[in-house]
């Protein structure tokens, strides 16, 4: 099992390595733009994987972590804090190199908060946010728990979409790049392209790797037996609030990260990114990557959401990822990337559900 | 020495008193049975002290110290283990890593060790595994230990909801029917299973409806009829106690 858990990671960064090389070589190195997109989706997703296709906790309201990491990398890189300079905060803030200076497009001074600083704190306020919303919500079972996380992926996009400090529907933009090192840098740049790809397939590896171990660790054993049968696994001494808890934290940082990153990368972040139709997207995408299926629902990310972002769904980009969620759930509830598909298929035609379908 | 002392429990839903001042105690090493008709209070009596339910009044001790009000988690890490009346294995788990979650309050790796895989998680983990392995041979089933536990004939189930709740390597077994929907070959093994396990040193509570096997395995019986204790005795005593005869037979005619 162990062998065969790092095979796929070298597999999988030997494909990435792949797709960069085949992609400069057919001259069509702006494709890398948009898979670097799908890159930082994928963490979203992976994260997701497991609170809902390990653990069994659906959430619609992933967008909004996403979102809070975003935005606040985004005002917080952004605002300037110049009219506020002799504010002791500020200049005690200054001093310990969380401030920088910049010149924004129009050659303007402008004194904001480092990206460093505000990625640190945005994943921070995330942590604090899904603690907070996450106790009370993931009481709720089913249905409940998913209208719950809705709820609080609205709220988000609401607030996001009505508050002017935070651009309302224009969103915020002009927001500068990340430097992570001296010469590794997130941002839009034609010219850090390929840097940019590397960077974020870097995330996702190291994200995988991570989500993979904590998959065949002792934790991950006790989330899929949550998501089998909470009260025996609460009966075998797993507390299960708290690792619910836990994974549901653990997922929101892993969509904060994606949103931080991306909105660097983007240069600017909208309400799009906080609204309901994100947050179905990714649990689309995991429907149909098979649920408890961290390469399926990598793999399916990726391919679907490069092509949205190339345009090939043109605008029927939401209904694209409506219609997959129904066509999965009706004919193939496990999941696509799966070897025996096909029959469960055919035997849904053949004749009425049998007896494995109804079997708990 | 008692292991498990139940002191005065009550418990209420709503205008049904489930639980009414009862009483007893478990002597360590022991096979002790709880029976009586149906409502009687069994699994309400189970859920208190699995901690699925906290009493209304009165006090639960394991080992000497209070465990009501505790979380079925904490209960467990204190040393008791339950099956359920109607079995509740992980589905899309193999009987193997079924039983490997009971290893669950034996082992530490938390959340950052599991991500990092720490050279000793893989240790921990190769000891939660040859552990759970080492049961499934105690029980005669390690021959199904990468068989998904929901595709395993239900006689089969129950061993493997036994070997989960034995990994726990409990002090106290909590046992919910266990040879219900079990034929009568089956329910001589896992007779025979019940008897190994309190060789093996373990405590044993069991709530049951067939007699011939409460009969035959348990040192003690506790009688419950409408959430009261009418009775407490050994096997034989019962058999002859009136009021037991009467909650099970019907009044005779004088």
């Amino acid at each position: 099992m162990a062998r065969n858990k790092y095979l796929r990671i070298a597999i999988f960064t030997a494909c990435v390595i792949a797709i960069q090389i085949i992609t400069s070589f057919a001259g069509k190195t702006p494709y890398l733009t948009q898979l670097t997109m799908a890159g930082y989706y994928s963490l979203v997703i992976i994260g997701l994987t497991l609170l809902m296709g390990y653990t069994g906790q659906i959430s619609l309201g992933h967008a909004g972590f996403f979102a809070i990491g975003g935005y606040l990398s985004a005002f917080l890189t952004t605002y300037n804090l110049i009219p506020y300079k002799d504010k002791l905060v500020v200049t005690w803030l200054a001093k310990t190199g969380a401030l920088v200076m910049r010149q924004d497009l129009y050659g303007r001074d402008i004194l904001a908060v480092q990206p460093w600083a505000a990625c640190i704190l945005a994943v921070l306020v995330t942590i604090a946010i899904a603690y907070v919303i996450g106790r009370p919500v993931l009481k709720l079972k089913g249905h409940y728990l998913a209208m719950a996380t809705l709820g609080f992926g609205t709220i988000v996009y609401k607030i996001v979409l009505g508050t002017g400090l935070l651009g309302a529907a224009d969103g915020l933009s002009d927001i500068p790049g990340f430097r992570l090192i001296p010469g590794l840098e997130v941002s839009g740049k034609a010219a850090l392209r390929i840097q940019n790809y590397y960077i974020a397939w870097g995330l996702v590896i190291l994200g995988v790797t991570l989500l993979t171990n904590l998959i065949h660790s002792r934790v991950g054993r006790a989330l899929r037996s949550i998501h089998g049968a909470e009260d025996a696994a609460n009966a075998m001494g797993v507390n299960t609030s708290q690792y619910k808890q836990n994974i549901f934290i653990l997922s929101a940082v892993f969509a904060a990260v994606g949103g931080v990153f991306l909105t660097h990368f983007n240069g600017g972040i909208g309400p799009s990114e906080a609204s309901i139709m994100k947050s179905v997207r990714y649990v689309a995408i995991i429907a149909i990557g098979g649920m408890a299926n961290l390469w399926g629902a990598l793999s399916m990310g990726t391919v679907l959401n490069f092509l949205s972002l190339r345009g090939y769904f043109g605008s029927y980009d939401d209904a694209v990822f409506g219609f997959i969620l129904v066509v999965i759930m009706l004919l193939a509830p496990e999941g696509l990337l799966r070897t025996d598909l096909f029959r469960d298929i055919r035997k849904r035609f053949q004749h009425k559900p049998s007896q494995e379908e109804q079997s708990p | 020495m008692s292991i498990l002392e139940i002191r005065d429990i009550s418990k209420r839903f709503g205008g049904l008193q489930a639980l009414d001042n009862v009483s007893f105690t478990v002597q360590q090493g022991s096979i002790k049975a709880l029976i009586g008709p149906n409502g009687a209070g069994k699994t309400t009596l189970f859920n208190l002290v699995s901690g699925v339910l906290e009493p209304d009044s009165g006090a639960i001790n394991f080992n000497g110290s209070p465990i009501q009000g505790l979380k079925p988690y904490q209960v467990a890490a204190c040393g008791i283990a339950r099956t359920f009346q109607l079995i509740r294995l992980f589905p899309r788990m193999s009987a193997l890593e079924n039983i490997m979650i009971g290893r669950h309050v034996h082992s530490r790796a938390g959340f950052v060790a599991g991500m990092l895989n720490l050279p000793w998680t893989c240790r921990e983990e190769k000891e939660i595994r040859g552990k759970s392995l080492e049961i499934m041979r105690f029980l005669g089933i390690e021959g199904m230990a990468e068989s998904e536990a929901n595709s395993l004939a239900y006689g089969q189930q129950r061993i493997v909801e036994l070997g989960r709740a034995l990994a726990c390597e409990p002090k106290l077994l909590l046992l919910d029917e266990p040879v219900a929907g079990l034929n009568m070959r089956e329910t001589s093994e896992m007779a025979k299973l019940i008897v190994k396990i309190r060789t093996a040193g373990i405590t044993v509570l069991l709530v049951e409806h067939d007699m011939t096997l409460v009969m035959n395995i348990s040192d003690e019986i506790v009688v419950l009829s409408y959430g009261q204790k009418i009775a407490e005795d050994k096997p034989l005593g019962i058999q002859k106690n009136p009021e037991v005869i009467k909650v099970y037979l019907g009044e005779e005619d004088a």
